[in-house]
């Protein structure tokens, strides 16, 4: 027979100060546990929200990323005369020959300066791309020598407030409006007009990158194998949800690394902190415990009964862990992201998933600690520790 | 009795929690000195990079490349003695594209020269006919200078690809496409900590004719001073000298330069440090914790010796001293320890960081957290057990 669960949680509830404190112990492990999934985990949503499963996205074969890839005019062309590129109301291509570039840029509140993405885009091609919102100012006059900013990056970087100049090269363009793309990377990028950007950059008729929407996005496995085996082209094509999503998996998986890396030494110190008090709650109740066994309840059950106290001092700390680690879901920071070489602008993550990862690591920390001490609980010599004064 | 035998013989008491608690010290402070070694080692890198050469770049960024006209012009400037070239080539593994290193295509003749003081040549492949290499650049190059595909690595780049001397091996480029072959020819060591022992040098010429059509774009200049002491004055000409043209030049100190890479990380120091902050917490948790429990069992026995005469002061200074003898020798094995593990397993995060160091006055800091860890679990059990009164320490039965 079991020992009722409630035993043991009057028996937590009896030294409040050991229970806080080894809590709190276990909660700021589980804290930073959650800090660090979150971090990775909003890296990735913000590049993965970049794509959409329904555009394409062709790159020069062999180039992992945008700013090493290579598209000629004659190449975007054959694309954008495709019969598998989706159409607007209007009639033309939802397609976008995109120029990507990076510049360096001073940061404002911090010292230094970081590399910002700055895409030259078709003026006609935001249909395609239906996350990007105008949230201030005016989207850029095609032809003109306009440019918007993303909102995240706005505030980070010099000469990004609507009204600034920003120069490249011998040429000055003024930034007349602000976009949001639902926390996205794109938030962290300049866009202009390609048609003006390209001669301004020096960049004689290549781009980056050609997204498109699919007619059928269904049938993309088709039209990849139909567009890689085209002689003319030389082009990879990805689903563009799918390479954004490759396009955060060296620095997500850093991330996580590193914090499961920190975590799991913080936790080793919470566990032997763990073990202290329930080592203490076995030794303050010998003579209970042996009345336990004597009166017929079973070693494993002396044993499960304490497993449990230990899961549940633990899962208490995990709770707390969750409430340390909440407030920070929504808190916008940034970093380089090497696959693209610049900065990008993201939110922590705190999600149902990563509280319940770090609730499952407190109680993995509970077992841990817990193991010792129920053994030795559940094995005690039963003359002797009744004999105990 | 002797009052520090008297402190010990309690921590032996329940020998289990004393261990307990000082591992858990130990572990928390290996911790937090490891990551204080992360910030050690990003303040250093800052630092790494010679102040008494010059790197020339696009203004706009890096991935602007520069005419190969301008090294001509830049050697004419006053007080530049030399002018190397070095581009980025960003070449994959085939088999293993995620096992990233850094290859650079580099001017042979001038960039081992410029760089003869960062590292060694420690073995080569032995030339095939007699052949001279030019001035200031090692005889053990030789057989490197004469052959197109052939490349210099690292000395742990070869041990972590297990590749060998002479061997030839393919890249696919990202960049610059297709499949390129090289061969090792040579190998260097690093004599300074901020010149990796992780990279690849190969000649810019294969890089030009193959990958760029002979257009000949150069992704940086570095420019090699008389005196360094004019490197300001020197880079500003060489900047005006370009500002009107087709691709400016930003010029920088090659320190500057590497600093740049350091401020991309952002937020980094910020995070770290505020986990190193919940690691102090946490620990400082679990020391309170034991204190709080022995200080509980012990009552009675604080009451016994107030009754002989021990007065409060000592009691309080007993349990402080008995607090701070735990986390400081489990604060000071996981500080050192952190240091010579990290130092001498030569960790870098995976080609992140440089090889990571932890400085001694991080250890300080470590040793000095553990104290103060120690002083302040322990204020509130001595508190407690100096203001026991004995009639009610005798009194309480556990």
């Amino acid at each position: 027979m079991a020992i009722p669960i409630s035993y043991n949680v009057r028996n937590v509830l009896q030294r409040p100060v050991s229970t806080l404190t080894t809590a709190v112990g276990v909660g700021l492990t589980v804290a930073i546990f959650i800090g660090a999934l979150a971090l990775a985990g909003g890296f990735q949503a913000a590049l993965i929200e970049s794509g959409s499963k329904d555009n394409a996205l062709a790159l020069r074969k062999g180039a992992d990323s945008e700013i090493s890839s290579a598209i000629t005019r004659a190449q975007a062309e054959i694309l954008r005369a495709s019969s598998d590129v989706a159409t607007g109301p209007d009639g033309k291509p939802l397609v976008s020959a995109d120029l990507v570039v990076v510049t360096n840029k001073p940061r404002l509140g911090q010292p230094g300066s970081s590399n910002v993405t700055v895409r030259g885009i078709d003026a006609g091609s935001l249909a395609m791309r239906p996350q990007v919102r105008i949230t201030a100012g005016r989207m850029f006059r095609p032809g003109s020598d306009e440019v918007i900013v993303g909102e995240r990056i706005s505030r980070r970087f010099a000469n990004c407030a609507i009204g600034d100049r920003i120069r490249f090269q011998q040429r000055e363009f003024t930034v007349v409006g602000h976009f949001g793309a639902q926390g996205s990377s794109f938030e962290s990028e300049i866009w202009g007009d390609n048609a003006v950007l390209m001669p301004a950059l020096q960049r004689d008729d290549v781009f980056q990158s050609v997204t498109f929407r699919m007619r059928d996005p269904a049938a993309f496995d088709a039209l990849k194998r139909r567009i890689e085996s085209d002689p003319r082209l030389g082009l990879q094509l990805r689903s563009e949800r799918e390479f954004y999503a490759s396009q955060s998996q060296l620095l997500s998986n850093v991330i996580r690394f590193m914090g499961v890396f920190i975590t799991i030494i913080m936790a080793v110190g919470a566990i032997f902190g763990a073990m202290n008090t329930m080592y203490a709650a076995v030794s303050a109740r010998t003579r209970e415990i042996a009345m336990l066994l004597v009166l017929g309840f079973s070693p494993a059950a002396v044993m499960l009964s304490f497993m449990v106290e230990s899961v549940i001092l633990s899962l208490l700390g995990g709770l707390i862990g969750c409430l340390i680690a909440l407030p920070i879901n929504g808190i916008v920071t940034s970093t380089t992201n090497f696959s693209s070489f610049s900065e990008v602008a993201f939110a922590f993550r705190v999600t149902a998933q990563t509280l319940a990862a770090g609730l499952v690591f407190a109680g993995v920390m509970g077992v841990a600690g817990g193991f010792l001490p129920a053994l030795r609980a559940a094995r005690q010599p039963l003359a002797k520790s009744l004999r105990e004064a | 009795m002797n009052f520090l035998k008297l402190v010990l013989v309690n921590l032996a008491r329940n020998k289990r929690r004393t261990l307990l608690t000082t591992l858990s010290v130990m572990v928390a402070l290996f911790l937090f000195c490891a990551l204080g070694g992360v910030l050690d080692t990003l303040a250093e890198s800052i630092r790494f990079g010679s102040e008494t050469r010059l790197v020339s770049r696009n203004a706009i960024s890096l991935i602007f490349p520069l005419p190969l006209a301008y090294r001509e012009r830049i050697a004419a400037v006053p007080g530049v003695t030399g002018v190397s070239i070095q581009n980025w080539f960003g070449g994959q593994d085939p088999k293993d594209p995620h096992n990233f290193f850094g290859q650079f295509g580099v001017d042979a003749a001038t960039f081992f020269p410029i760089y003869r003081n960062d590292m060694d040549i420690v073995a080569a492949s032995p030339p095939q006919a007699r052949v001279t290499t030019p001035p200031g650049v090692d005889q053990r190059l030789a057989t490197f200078m004469a052959e197109r595909t052939a490349c210099v690595v690292g000395e742990k780049l070869l041990r972590r690809m297990g590749w060998k001397l002479g061997q030839s091996f393919t890249l696919a480029g990202t960049i610059y496409p297709g499949d390129w072959p090289f061969t090792i020819r040579a190998v260097y060591r690093s004599k300074i900590r901020s010149f990796n022992d992780e990279t690849m040098f190969f000649h810019w010429d294969y890089l030009s004719e193959k990958g760029m059509g002979g257009r000949g774009f150069v992704g940086i200049y570095v420019l090699k001073l008389a005196d360094p002491t004019h490197a300001a004055q020197i880079a500003k000409r060489v900047d005006a000298m370009f500002e009107n043209s087709s691709a400016a030049t930003r010029t920088e100190s090659e320190r500057a330069f590497q600093a740049g890479f350091v401020s991309m990380y952002g937020n980094l120091p910020f995070v770290i440090r505020v986990i190193g902050l919940a690691v102090a917490f946490a620990i400082l948790l679990v020391a309170a914790n034991t204190m709080v429990m022995a200080i509980r069992e012990r009552t009675n026995e604080y009451g016994v010796m107030k009754t002989l005469g021990f007065d409060d002061g000592a009691v309080f200074r007993m349990v402080l001293l008995e607090a701070a003898i735990i986390t400081l020798l489990g604060g000071a094995v996981g500080a050192i320890g952190a240091k010579l593990a990290i130092e001498k397993s030569g960790f870098n995060a995976g080609g992140i960081l440089p090889p990571m160091s932890v400085h001694w006055s991080t250890v300080g800091v470590g040793v000095g957290v553990a104290l103060l860890v120690g002083a302040v679990s322990g204020l509130i059990p001595a508190w407690q057990a100096s203001r026991l009164r004995i009639v009610d320490a005798l009194r309480r039965v556990n």
